[in-house]
C-alpha cells in the first residue's frame, strides 16, 4: 500500500506541524523546505504543486500564513478537526517556548545587563524592519496610486490615529475600484 | 472579562492582518493605544526581537507574548488560539468551496491595494518602535541613532544574514556601550 492511501492520524497531523512550527524561525517563506519534508516527502498528504497552491492560499487569505496553511493542509486529510489538529500542533511549540522566555524574563526585569541588551536589541529591531519596508516596497508600491494609498495610510494612522483595520478595507476596495477602472481606460 | 476580551481583541487581529510575518505588528501597536494597561509600545519591541529570535511563526510568537504580559500564561494561550481562530474557520471554508481561491482575478485586485496599504501600516509599527528606540522626550539618543545607521547599511548589504544575527549582535552592542544611552 503506498503512503497516501494510508489513513492519516490526528496524532500524526499533530506531531508533524508540531515539528514544523518547533523547528523553523520565523513563519512565511522560512518555513518552505521543513513543510515539503514533512508533509510531501515523509506522508505524501499533498503534492508539490499541491503545496505551492495552498502556500499561494495562505498568503491571501485573514491570518498568520503559517497557520493557514496548517489549517488547509489538515482540513485536505481530516476535514474540520483536522483542520483544527495540524493548527493546535502548529502553535504548540510557541506557546511553550514564549510562555517560559516570558516567565523567566520578566524575573529579571529590573537587571540592568538585561536592560543594555534590550537597548540594543531595539536598535537591531529599528534596522530590521526598515530592511523589511525596503524589501516589500518594491514589490507593493508599483506606479502612482498605490504610492499615494501608502501615504493615506501612513498620515492616517500616525496623525489621525485611525485603526489599521480601516486601510485593510480601504486597500481591498481600492484595488477593485483601481485596477478596474485601469481596465476600462485600457478599452 | 479579561480574557473574553483579549480573545476578542487577537481576533481580529487574526481576521484582518493578512500576509506574513510583521502584518500582525501595526494591530499590536493600535491595541497598546486603545488599552494601555495591557503592554505598553516599549514591551511590543522587545516582543517583537524575542519572536524574531526563537522557533514558531513571528504573528504567534507575539500573540503568546503580548496575551502573557496582558494575563499570565492563560492570557498567552487565550490571545493565541483567539488569533488563529478566524484562520481556521476561513480556511475550512474556502477548502470547501472555493479551492482555486488565489487565482480569482478579483482577489488579485484587491491585492493591488492592499499590498500597498499594508507597507503603510508596517510604517506606522515602524514609526512607533524607533520613537521608542531612537528618541527621549522629543530629542534624538545620539548613540542609538549612529548605531541604527550602521546596522541599517549591514542589513542591506546582507540581506540573507537570519534576524537572529543581527539582534544578538545589538544585545552584545547594548551590553558593551551601556545603552540605552
Amino acid at each position: 500500500m503506498s503512503k497516501k492511501q494510508e489513513k492519516t492520524t490526528f496524532w500524526q497531523l499533530y506531531t508533524s506541524f508540531l515539528k514544523i512550527g518547533g523547528l523553523t524561525f520565523g513563519g512565511g517563506l522560512a518555513m518552505l523546505p521543513m513543510l515539503q519534508r514533512e508533509v510531501i516527502g515523509k506522508y505524501g498528504w499533498v503534492t508539490e504543486e499541491q503545496l505551492l497552491d495552498i502556500y499561494a492560499i495562505g498568503q491571501c487569505t485573514p491570518g498568520i500564513i503559517a497557520i493557514n496553511t496548517a489549517s488547509m493542509i489538515g482540513y485536505k486529510r481530516r476535514g474540520v478537526w483536522g483542520s483544527i489538529v495540524a493548527t493546535l500542533g502548529m502553535v504548540t511549540p510557541s506557546l511553550v517556548l514564549i510562555t517560559l522566555l516570558a516567565s523567566i524574563l520578566s524575573q529579571f526585569e529590573e537587571s540592568i545587563l538585561l536592560q543594555r541588551a534590550f537597548g540594543g536589541i531595539r536598535v537591531a529591531v529599528c534596522a530590521l524592519i526598515t530592511q523589511s519596508v525596503f524589501t516589500l516596497y518594491k514589490k507593493s508600491i508599483v506606479d502612482l496610486p498605490t504610492l499615494l494609498l501608502c501615504l493615506a495610510t501612513v498620515v492616517g494612522t500616525i496623525f489621525f490615529h485611525l485603526s489599521p483595520i480601516v486601510f485593510v478595507l480601504v486597500g481591498i476596495v481600492f484595488g477593485l475600484v483601481v485596477q478596474n477602472l485601469k481596465r476600462r481606460a485600457a478599452k | 472579562m479579561t480574557f473574553l476580551l483579549l480573545f476578542y481583541e487577537f481576533f481580529k487581529i487574526g481576521l484582518f492582518s493578512i500576509g506574513g510575518g510583521l502584518t500582525t505588528l501595526p494591530f499590536l501597536y493600535a491595541l497598546a493605544e486603545k488599552r494601555p494597561q495591557w503592554f505598553s509600545a516599549q514591551n511590543i519591541v522587545d516582543m517583537l526581537a524575542i519572536s524574531e529570535s526563537t522557533p514558531g511563526p513571528i504573528g504567534i510568537n507575539m500573540a503568546t507574548y503580548a496575551g502573557y504580559m496582558t494575563a499570565g500564561p492563560l492570557g498567552g494561550l487565550i490571545a493565541t488560539l483567539g488569533e488563529v481562530t478566524p484562520s481556521v474557520i476561513i480556511i475550512c471554508i474556502i477548502a470547501r468551496f472555493l479551492d482555486q481561491f488565489d487565482k480569482n482575478p478579483h482577489v488579485r485586485d484587491a491585492f493591488y491595494g492592499l499590498r500597498a496599504s499594508v507597507i503603510g501600516l508596517i510604517i506606522f509599527a515602524g514609526s512607533k518602535v524607533f520613537a521608542v528606540t531612537l528618541l527621549r522626550a522629543g530629542s534624538v539618543r545620539g548613540v542609538e541613532a549612529v548605531l541604527f545607521v550602521i546596522l541599517l547599511g549591514f542589513a542591506l548589504k546582507f540581506r540573507k544574514v537570519h534576524p537572529l544575527i543581527w539582534i544578538a549582535l545589538g544585545a552584545v552592542l547594548g551590553l558593551v556601550l551601556k545603552l540605552p544611552s
